[in-house]
C-alpha cells in the first residue's frame, strides 16, 4: 500500500522533513519509489518571483538535454535560473539519469496578449509537447510539471536514499507546500510518470489503493478531447484530472469533487437540502464514480489542500497540526514525524462523506460532509 | 416382393423416428388412463387398439399355430401436422412415469416436409442454437487482490441501478440549471428489465403475474425493475393505475393499441417509465410483429382496436416513414410531447451492421433517450423459421463497437444502451447482463429467461414447444384460451419474478465484490473481462485467456 505525506506550511519548509515522515511510516510500504510536489518554492541560491514557471523534468541523455535546451530557446523561454541539484547518481538503481531539471524561465513576451486561460493552456501544451518528444525519442526526456510556483521530483528506489540522492538534505529548496508519495506504481510497469503525485494546470492529487473504476473514467476523459487528459499509466491520475476538470472546467467549488467522485445514494439525496441538484449533478458526472478504496490527497495553485476519503471509507487518513502548519498523512505517525509539537487529540480522521480543506491561510482546516447544504447557485 | 401400392408412403409420409422428438412410451407401466392424449397441445399421440400375435406351440393339426390379442396403447402420429414438440406435458400428466418425448439426435426429417400447403414454417420461440452462447464464454477476470481488496458482496452496500434516459454532458447540464431550462427526464432502474412481450403474446394471467411481481420488486424489495409491453397496448386499468410507472410502453409500427394509451393519457397518475419506439426486432430483423388470428380472442380485439379471429401483422417499417432520420425525429419529439417531455423515448432496432450510424443519429437528437439492441437471439411469440434462425446480427459485437464509438465520441454517458438477445439463453442471465454491461451496455432486456424462470416456459434450444404462435402454450403463457391461461396462477408467476430478481440482485454483487465495484454498475469496465476465443477477444476489445 503506498504511504502518503503532505504538509503546508505558512513558512516554507525542507521536503526533507517530509521524507522523514515517510520513513516513520515505513512498515505500510514497500519503498520502491519517491513522487515529490514542491509548491510555494523558495531557494537559498536564488530570489524566486512566484510568477515565473518552472520546468521540473529528466533528461535521461546529454541529446535530450540538448533538444530540452533548444525547444525551450525557440518558445522564447529565456532561463532565469537552473537549480543545480547535489546530486549523488550512486544512491540512485536507474542508471539513465544524466540530469534532472529544475528550471525557472520567463515567460515569453509574446504571451503577454495572452488571457489567463489561455497562458495556462500554452503552459501545458509545453509540457505536454516535452513528454511527447521524449516519449518519441525512446523515452529519453521525462516532464513532470511546468507551472509557477511548483516543482516535481519522482524517482525509482527508498524514498530517504532517493531524497538524499537529489541532496534535498541540504535544504536548498523549500516550499510552503509538500506532497510525497512512496511507491511506485506496481499495478502497471514501472514507469516514472505512473508515480504520483499527478500534475495538471497547477491541480495535483495523490492517493494510496486502488481505483477499480479506472477505465470507463479514463475512456470518458479521454473522450473529453482535452489535450491534458493523457497517459494513465496509473489508475490513480484519473483522481487529478477528475479534480481538474471539476474545477476548472466545470468551475465548480472543491466541495463538488466529493459529490462527483463519490456521490450519495439516492436515498440520501431525498433528504439533502439540495438533492435534486445533486440528483442531476450525479448522473451528468456518473461516468466520473470511483470505486476503489482511495484517500484522495491534493492540493490547488493557491495553496489549498484537500483530502477526501472514498465512499467505502476502507483506506486510513489523518489531519493534524496547529494554526499555520498542518499535516496530513495516510498514518498518524507519518502526521507525528511531521509536526511534532501539535496536539495530537485534536487529529482528524475524515469518514466516508468527509471532504477535508485547508485553506491558504492555514489557520485551520474545515470537516465538510457531503451531506451539508451545497454551496453554489445552480443549485438553489 | 410387395406391390409399391401396399407400402403407405407418400413425399411427406415419416415415421415416428423422422421427428425431432420422439415419443418414448412404456407399455408395461401404462395404466390407459388417457391423461396424456387428453392434454397433449398437438394431438401428437393417440391411444389405438393393436393386435398382438400370440404364438404358442401346438401338437394337433386341426388347431391354428397361434392366436391374437387385442389391447389398447399409445402411438405417436405420423402427420406433419401432428408432430410432437417435445413439450413433456404427457410426462407431467402420467400417474406412472409411463411416457416421455425424447430429443431426435439421429435425424430430424420432419424439417423437410413441413412447409405442406406450401406455408413456410412458422413458429415462436427461439433461435435453437444449443450450446453455450459467447457471453456464456465471457469470465471476470480483473480480481481485487491486495491494493484494491475484493468487497464483500453480503455486507457492502452496492449500487447496482443504472440510468435510462438522455444524460446531459455536465457543462450542459450547469448551463441548463442555472438557465432554468428542460432538463431531460431520466430514470433510475435495475440494469434487468423484462423486455417487450406484448399483452396479446402473453396470457393475461402471465401479465397479471408479471405486473403483480415487478410492482413487488420496487415497493417491497426495493429493486427498481422495470417491464416493457411490446406491442398491442397496455390493459386501461393498468394505464390508470400507480403501476403504469413500472411500464415501458412500446410503439411499433402497427400502433395497435395506442388508441387506447392516447385515451387514457388524460387519467394518468403517473407517467410511464419510458416509451420504446419499435424499429426492429433481433428475433425477426427487417420484419414486422405478428399476432396470429388464433390468440386475437375478445380482449385482444378490443384492446387493440381490431376485429376478433384476424392474423394481426404490423408491416416491416413505420408507416410515416420517410427518411429514418426524420421518422426517429418527429415519431420521438411526438411522443416526448405527449408526455410533456418527462418522459425517456427511445428506439429499439434490431442488431445490425448499420446500428453505428442509427446511433450516431440518436446522439444528435437532444429528445433520444437511449438505443436498444435487440441481437439474433432475442425471442418472439411468432416469425417465420427462416427469419428467427438466420436473420440478425449477434448482440455482443454490435453493443461493444457501437459503445467504443460513443467513447471516441466522449458521449458514452449521455446516450445509454441497451442490450437484447439471448441473454440469459443458457439460464446464466447475471454473467450473460453484466458482460454486455462491461462491453458498454447500460442494461438488459430479457424476455425468453423471464418465461422460463418466473412462468416454466418450457421452450428450450433443440426447438422444444415453440408454439407460441398457435396460442396452444401447454403452460398458459402464450395462450388467450381460458382452458390453457388457467393452468397459470398469477400470485405464483409474481412469486417466481421477484425471487427470480432477488437471485439477480444477489449474483450481481457476487461478481461486482471480487471486481472492486461497489459505487457504481461498472458500464463499460472490459477491462475485467476475457474469453479463450483469440478472435473473439480482438473483435471485443477484451483479454484474451487462456
Amino acid at each position: 500500500m503506498c504511504r502518503l505525506a503532505l504538509k503546508t506550511a505558512s513558512e516554507p519548509f525542507s521536503p526533507y522533513t517530509v521524507l522523514q515522515a515517510m520513513e516513520a511510516m515505513q512498515e505500510g510500504y514497500d519503498g520502491s519509489g519517491l513522487g515529490l510536489l514542491l509548491r510555494g518554492l523558495d531557494f537559498t541560491d536564488y530570489s524566486y518571483n512566484a510568477r515565473d514557471p518552472v520546468f521540473s523534468g529528466i533528461a535521461h541523455t546529454e541529446a535530450a538535454l540538448h533538444r530540452f535546451n533548444a525547444f525551450m530557446q525557440d518558445r522564447g523561454f529565456d532561463l532565469k535560473y537552473d537549480h543545480e541539484f547535489e546530486m549523488d547518481l550512486f544512491k540512485i538503481e536507474a542508471t539513465d539519469r544524466h540530469k534532472y531539471i529544475l528550471r525557472v524561465f520567463k515567460t515569453p513576451k509574446a504571451w503577454k496578449s495572452l488571457t489567463q486561460d489561455e497562458i495556462d493552456l500554452e503552459m501545458m501544451l509545453t509540457r505536454l509537447a516535452l513528454r511527447k518528444d521524449g516519449e518519441e525519442n525512446g523515452g529519453d526526456f521525462t516532464a513532470f510539471s511546468f507551472w509557477p510556483d511548483v516543482a516535481m521530483m519522482k524517482e525509482v528506489g527508498w524514498p530517504l536514499d532517493v531524497g538524499e540522492a537529489l541532496g534535498l538534505d541540504s535544504h536548498r529548496i523549500k516550499s510552503r507546500v509538500c506532497m510525497a508519495q512512496g511507491r511506485q506504481n506496481t499495478n502497471w510497469g514501472i514507469n516514472l510518470y505512473a508515480c504520483h503525485p499527478f500534475f495538471i494546470q497547477g491541480i495535483a492529487s495523490m492517493t494510496n489503493g486502488e481505483n477499480t473504476a479506472f477505465l470507463p473514467i479514463k475512456d470518458w476523459l479521454s473522450g473529453k478531447g482535452f489535450p491534458g487528459y493523457i497517459g494513465y499509466q496509473s489508475d490513480s491520475e484519473v483522481f487529478a484530472h477528475i479534480l481538474h476538470y471539476v474545477v476548472k472546467q466545470l468551475k465548480l467549488p472543491l466541495e463538488a469533487y466529493k459529490h462527483i467522485i463519490t456521490p450519495l445514494t439516492t436515498e440520501a439525496l431525498k433528504d439533502h437540502p439540495q438533492g435534486d441538484f445533486l440528483l442531476g449533478l450525479r448522473n451528468v458526472c456518473r461516468r466520473l464514480i470511483i470505486d476503489g478504496p482511495n484517500a484522495v490527497i491534493a492540493s490547488l495553485p493557491d495553496e489549498t489542500c484537500l483530502l477526501a476519503m472514498d465512499a467505502k471509507k476502507m483506506r486510513p487518513a489523518t489531519i493534524g497540526g496547529k494554526p499555520g502548519e498542518w499535516a496530513i498523512a495516510s498514518e498518524m505517525c507519518g502526521v507525528a514525524a511531521m509536526i511534532p509539537d501539535r496536539d495530537p487529540s485534536l487529529d482528524y480522521q475524515p469518514m466516508r462523506e468527509h471532504t477535508i480543506i485547508v485553506p491558504p491561510d492555514r489557520q485551520e482546516f474545515q470537516i465538510w460532509s457531503q451531506f451539508d447544504q451545497f454551496p453554489l447557485p445552480q443549485a438553489a | 416382393m410387395v406391390s409399391i401400392r401396399s407400402v403407405p408412403s407418400t413425399p411427406s409420409s415419416l415415421a415416428a423416428g423422422d421427428f425431432p422428438w420422439v415419443i418414448e412410451h412404456r407399455e408395461d407401466r401404462c395404466t390407459l388412463c388417457g391423461r396424456c392424449t387428453a392434454v397433449c397441445p398437438v394431438n401428437a399421440i393417440k391411444l389405438m387398439y393393436m393386435r398382438q400375435r400370440m404364438p404358442k406351440l401346438v401338437l394337433s393339426s386341426s388347431e391354428r399355430g397361434s392366436s391374437f390379442r387385442t389391447f389398447v396403447g399409445i402411438r405417436q402420429r405420423t402427420e406433419v401436422a401432428n408432430r410432437c414438440i417435445g413439450c413433456g406435458t404427457c410426462e407431467k400428466v402420467c400417474p406412472n412415469q409411463a411416457i416421455r418425448p425424447q430429443p431426435n439426435t439421429v435425424s430430424d426429417r420432419h424439417r423437410f416436409v413441413n412447409t405442406q400447403g406450401g406455408e413456410a414454417w412458422k413458429r415462436g420461440g427461439r433461435r435453437n442454437e444449443p450450446g453455450p452462447s459467447l457471453l456464456d464464454k465471457i469470465s471476470f477476470n480483473r480480481i481485487s487482490m491486495l491494493t484494491d481488496p475484493a468487497l464483500d458482496a453480503g455486507r457492502h452496500e452496492f449500487s447496482v441501478n443504472t440510468l435510462l434516459g438522455r444524460v446531459l454532458s455536465p457543462e450542459e447540464y450547469l448551463r441548463r440549471q442555472m438557465a432554468g431550462e428542460w432538463i431531460p427526464p431520466v430514470r433510475e432502474i435495475f440494469p434487468f428489465i423484462i423486455g417487450s412481450m406484448s399483452f396479446g403474446a402473453l396470457s393475461p394471467n402471465m401479465w397479471l403475474g408479471l405486473l403483480q411481481g415487478v410492482a413487488y420488486c420496487n415497493e417491497v424489495l426495493g429493486i427498481p425493475v422495470v417491464m416493457a409491453t411490446g406491442e398491442g397496448g397496455c390493459p386501461p386499468w393498468v394505464l390508470r393505475s400507480p403501476f403504469l410507472k413500472y411500464i415501458i410502453l412500446q410503439i411499433a409500427s402497427g400502433y395497435f393499441g395506442w388508441d387506447e394509451i392516447i385515451r387514457a393519457i388524460p387519467d394518468m397518475q403517473c407517467e410511464p417509465a419510458a416509451i420504446e419506439i419499435k424499429y426492429g426486432q433481433g428475433a425477426k430483423p427487417g420484419d414486422g410483429g405478428l399476432l396470429m388470428w388464433f390468440k386475437v380472442s375478445k380482449m385482444i380485439a378490443r384492446l387493440r382496436g381490431v376485429p376478433e379471429d384476424v392474423d394481426l401483422p404490423s408491416p416491416p417499417v413505420h408507416q410515416t416513414l420517410y427518411s429514418i432520420e426524420e421518422s426517429v425525429m418527429k415519431m420521438i419529439q411526438s411522443m416526448s410531447m405527449a408526455w410533456d417531455f418527462k418522459v425517456p423515448v427511445y428506439p429499439k432496432i434490431s442488431g445490425s451492421n448499420s446500428a453505428k450510424s442509427v446511433l450516431n443519429n440518436l446522439v444528435r437528437n437532444p429528445y433520444a433517450s437511449a438505443l436498444l439492441i435487440d441481437g439474433i437471439d432475442g425471442g418472439t411469440g411468432a416469425a417465420y423459421n427462416v427469419s428467427m434462425d438466420a436473420m440478425g446480427h449477434p448482440i455482443a459485437s454490435n453493443v461493444r463497437e457501437c459503445y467504443l464509438d460513443l467513447c471516441a465520441q466522449g458521449k458514452q454517458n449521455e446516450i445509454p444502451i441497451f442490450a437484447a438477445g439471448g441473454v440469459g439463453k443458457n439460464g446464466n442471465v447475471t454473467q450473460n447482463g453484466l458482460a454486455l454491461i462491461m462491453l458498454g451496455a447500460s442494461g438488459v432486456h430479457m424476455g425468453k429467461y423471464i418465461m422460463q424462470a418466473a412462468a416454466g416456459c418450457l421452450g428450450s434450444e433443440q426447438n422444444r414447444c415453440n408454439v407460441c404462435n398457435v396460442g396452444i402454450c401447454p403452460k398458459g403463457i402464450t395462450s388467450q384460451n381460458p382452458k390453457l391461461y388457467r393452468r397459470l396462477d398469477p400470485d405464483l408467476v409474481a412469486e417466481r419474478v421477484a425471487e427470480t430478481f432477488m437471485a439477480i440482485n444477489t449474483e450481481m454483487k457476487k461478481i461486482m465484490a471480487p471486481l472492486g465495484r461497489s459505487q457504481s454498475l461498472p458500464i463499460g469496465m472490459s477491462d475485467a473481462l476475457g474469453i479463450a476465443d483469440k478472435a473473439a477477444a480482438d473483435q471485443l476489445q477484451i483479454k484474451y485467456v487462456c
